[in-house]
């Protein structure tokens, strides 16, 4: 297994592809949003998986989102999401509500190749009235606490164009490891083509390692990696570093407006190609 | 004698006693406020057999199949409580994470409604929690419904609010017929300012106590054990009420 340039990675996600990432808590892969606004990319639909944060907002504030279907977006402790929310406000974005379990199930339905899953609660929520894309049935199975009958809502699958997250590192098969983040693994399953970035690239084969394989997921379903050291923060990696949330409230106050998301941009999006070039 | 104490610390103890009031196995905390994580720690210190399984722990996360799997646990009924809030609330319990004005929150928008549209129904039950308690939280009606108080006949629900928890008081909610009910008002509250301040109508059955203060045993273990278990998971909550500071 050869890595391809994060540079190259970013390139080779096109402009309106749907984009599946993980929530903050889970291997977002940071270094690479960064490297989507550096390539400009336009019109991107990202998904969250369940829920939306960092990446999402720096990509709304660079222009790269026309589109986002979550269950939130936020910056956890840091609070709401200040480029999203100003674009939603401006109607330069749409977003498609949902909630954290029918996230994962409709892409739970794309990881077994059925057509639709059904999900319990929704019912009643003024979510379902906006989603004409999720339909309510008459169960068609006896449920004892409910003998009258059960109205049981159904998801669609939700297959993305493209997963990326931020894994802790790939092997010489090109295997790549997430520990108990199996959401990563649904999101790979579920997806067309999945694109990772990794810490580093180690010697050897996590599926012939009892103790690693639980938490790998194989290349069967990687297309290509890509070696981003750091490349999940401000946000944490398991147990290689923490959530840096100096960081993330240094973002927090600067992009509470669009000059200062350019500002915050320029430190800590294009400063290091600049370096790199000069 | 009393200790002095921070209004964090009033909820979190009032949280704990909602959370004691039921047998109680397990308890999932999700995005929420760090008050709730508080009490439940509290529990478990005090010696409660209480599982906590806490979503956004990073080391000795308990979800070893992601983040899924806690919904799955909830889906099969292995949660029995677990915690709520709301940009807004209203009296039938009905929660709104969207916002204010036209779909999708075109005036106010919130973060989103996470996992509340499935979580308030297949919980065991659901402690509301929101420290403002003004007229523009506590509404009549909710602008956007995330997930509704309580359910139609032929919808599953295993579970409704048991309380709802704010800055000036408790509410006690009566899902048999969708009103809350006045528990107990925080020090220096009464059942007259509380009702200054909430834009939903509720019932006051007698005489309302005031909800009692943390004990210095309580305030003793908030301070340490309870601190040293959340401070990895919600750093700037640790040290602006309990003044510790993550060690870099």
């Amino acid at each position: 297994m050869t890595p391809i340039s994060l540079e190259a990675m970013a390139a080779s996600i096109p402009d309106g592809a749907s984009l599946a990432l993980p929530p903050d808590n889970s291997l977002p892969p940071v270094a690479l949003a960064k490297a989507l606004i550096r390539r400009g990319a336009r019109g991107l639909r990202l998904i969250g998986v369940p829920i939306s944060g960092f990446a999402t907002d720096i990509l709304i504030g660079a222009g790269c989102v026309a589109e986002v279907e979550t269950s939130a977006v936020t910056l956890g402790e840091a609070g709401f999401a200040p480029r999203f929310t100003a674009a939603l406000r401006e109607g330069r974005i749409t977003i498609r509500d949902a909630t954290c379990p029918a996230m994962h199930t409709m892409l739970q339905a794309a990881e077994k190749g059925v057509p639709f899953m059904p999900l319990r609660g929704l019912i009643g929520s003024d979510l379902l009235a906006h989603r004409p894309d999720w339909k309510v049935i008459e169960s068609p199975f006896a449920e004892p606490a409910l003998p009258g009958g059960e109205k049981i809502v159904l998801l669609p699958a939700l297959h993305p164009d493209v997963a990326a997250f931020h894994a802790v590192m790939a092997d010489s098969h090109g295997n790549v490891w997430v520990g108990r983040r199996r959401e990563c693994a649904t999101i790979a399953h579920a997806s067309r083509r999945v694109l990772v970035t990794v810490e580093r690239v180690v010697e050897g084969n996590f599926l012939e390692d009892e103790r690693l394989c639980p938490g790998a997921i194989s290349a069967a379903y990687i297309e290509a990696v890509a070696v981003a050291e750091r490349g999940a923060q401000p946000a944490a990696l398991l147990d290689e570093y923490g959530f840096d949330s100096a960081a993330v409230m240094e973002y927090a106050r600067a992009a509470k407006t669009e000059g200062g998301f350019a500002e915050w941009c320029a430190a800590h999006v294009f400063a290091g190609r600049a370096a790199a070039a000069a | 004698m009393s200790v002095p104490f921070r209004p964090e610390e009033l909820l979190a103890t009032a949280i704990a006693r909602l959370i004691r009031a039921v047998p109680t196995r397990h308890i999932a905390v999700g995005a929420a406020s760090p008050i709730p994580a508080a009490a439940c720690w509290l529990c478990v210190k005090q010696g409660d057999p209480i599982r906590l399984s806490l979503l956004h722990k990073r080391s000795g996360n308990p979800f070893t199949e992601g983040s899924r799997e806690l919904f799955d646990l909830t889906g099969q009924g292995r949660v029995d409580l677990f915690f709520l809030g709301g940009g807004e609330i209203d009296g039938q319990a009905n929660l709104n994470l969207i916002g204010t004005g036209a779909w999708p929150g075109m005036t106010v928008r919130f973060p989103g409604s996470f996992g509340s549209a499935f979580m308030y129904y297949m919980a065991g039950r659901t402690v509301l929690f929101r420290e403002e308690h003004s007229p523009r939280v506590l509404v009549e009606r909710v602008a956007h419904i995330s997930a509704p108080g309580v359910s139609a006949p032929g919808v599953f629900r295993r579970g409704h609010a048991q309380a709802l928890v704010t800055g000036r008081c408790v509410f006690r909610f009566h899902p048999e017929r969708a009103r809350f009910s006045l528990a107990s008002v925080h020090p220096g509250e009464s059942v007259e300012s509380v009702r200054a301040m909430t834009g939903f109508a509720f019932d006051v059955e007698g005489e309302v106590p005031e909800t009692p203060a943390p004990t210095q045993a309580e305030l003793a273990l908030l301070r340490g054990p309870v601190c040293d278990e959340m401070r990895e998971t919600y750093p700037e909550f640790c040290a602006r009420v309990f003044g510790r500071k993550v060690a870099a």
